[in-house]
């Protein structure tokens, strides 16, 4: 495959992924994908990352935190338990 | 090159099907405070009678995504929180200016990214709203590694030293990427609700978003690559 086609492919990545490519566009990956184990890996992985950060745990907003931001709002009386 | 790991490839209707499925279980997950009963114009109308309830209610629903994106951005704990309450303070002081154009997330969130912009004293040309093309950005993104370390039992990519890496990743985006990454990736905002977050148009938003997938699939994959070619090795 040339490079160049490789490139164009890289480009519309993320559509593809994300099921928001065309059908024409979709048909020209997958048949790019047949051809070209640099790309094959290069999506492979780059789902992989994506999945990876759908996964990860979302940090908190500790309680003390919770607490404090309510008192800056003078909000005391409204904050209930978590 | 690793021509001989095929064993996590993904076929291209698989990929499109379980990445989309795992936006959408995310996207439930980042908005379970807002149910069927949930509506958005009244409580609008009750904070902007000033009603402290409604505040209340507007914290519960709002904090925990303000928080992750402020501390996203900012990288501390502490300033985080300081961002955290500055939007709140910012946007009960201007609720009644509040028109509705956007949704009461999309508004909030927009206060909290300038309130970490200004603390981080960057430039003002990223609340801009701009059209961008990947030929307009700085410059192509060509992979570094193509080592194919999805091969890797899932058990490895579940420690908390990658948990770790994946956050680091994050912390090293370009601010431009950081902010979309964050509300579109990892908090599940639509394309639509993201521009409006950041005054970007919707174009903008995709292609910074699909360049941050390609920094953060760089910026990992030596590190899995070297946990995959260890694990061969081993076997």
């Amino acid at each position: 495959m040339k490079p160049e086609t490789c490139e164009h492919l890289l480009d519309d990545l993320s559509d593809f992924l994300d099921g928001e490519a065309s059908e024409e566009v979709c048909a020209e990956i997958e048949r790019h994908l047949a051809d070209c184990e640099n790309c094959r890996v290069m999506v492979d992985t780059l789902h992989k990352t994506v999945l990876l950060y759908h996964e990860l745990p979302q940090p908190e907003l500790p309680e003390d935190a919770r607490q404090r931001l309510y008192q800056s709002l003078d909000l005391e009386a409204y904050l209930t338990a978590k | 090159m690793n021509a001989g790991c095929f064993c996590l490839h993904f076929t291209a209707s698989q990929v499109r099907v379980t990445t989309i499925q795992n936006r959408n279980f995310f996207r439930e997950g980042a908005s379970n405070l807002i149910n069927d009963n949930y509506d958005e114009a009244l409580l609008i109308a009750r904070l902007q009678a000033g009603d402290k309830a409604a505040c209340a209610e507007c914290i519960e629903i709002h904090s925990p995504t303000i928080y992750r994106l402020a501390l996203r951005l900012m990288q501390n704990e502490t300033e985080a929180e300081d961002v955290l309450q500055e939007t709140f303070i910012n946007a009960f002081k201007a609720i009644e200016k509040f028109e509705g154009r956007s949704g009461l997330g999309t508004w909030l969130y927009r206060i909290t990214h300038n309130a970490a912009m200004m603390r981080l004293r960057k430039p003002q040309k990223y609340f801009l709203s701009v059209e961008e093309t990947l030929s307009e950005e700085d410059g192509a993104i060509v992979p570094k590694q193509l080592f194919d370390w999805c091969c890797l039992p899932e058990e490895d990519f579940e420690s908390d030293e990658v948990q770790n890496k994946l956050e680091q990743a994050i912390y090293a985006l370009p601010e431009k990427y950081k902010s979309v990454f964050v509300l579109r990736e990892l908090e599940g905002l639509s394309t639509q609700e993201t521009a409006d977050s950041l005054d970007l148009t919707t174009s903008a938003v995709k292609v910074r978003l699909h360049r941050a997938r390609l920094h953060l699939r760089d910026k990992l994959s030596p590190y899995f690559t070297e946990m995959a070619q260890a694990s061969e090795k081993a076997t």
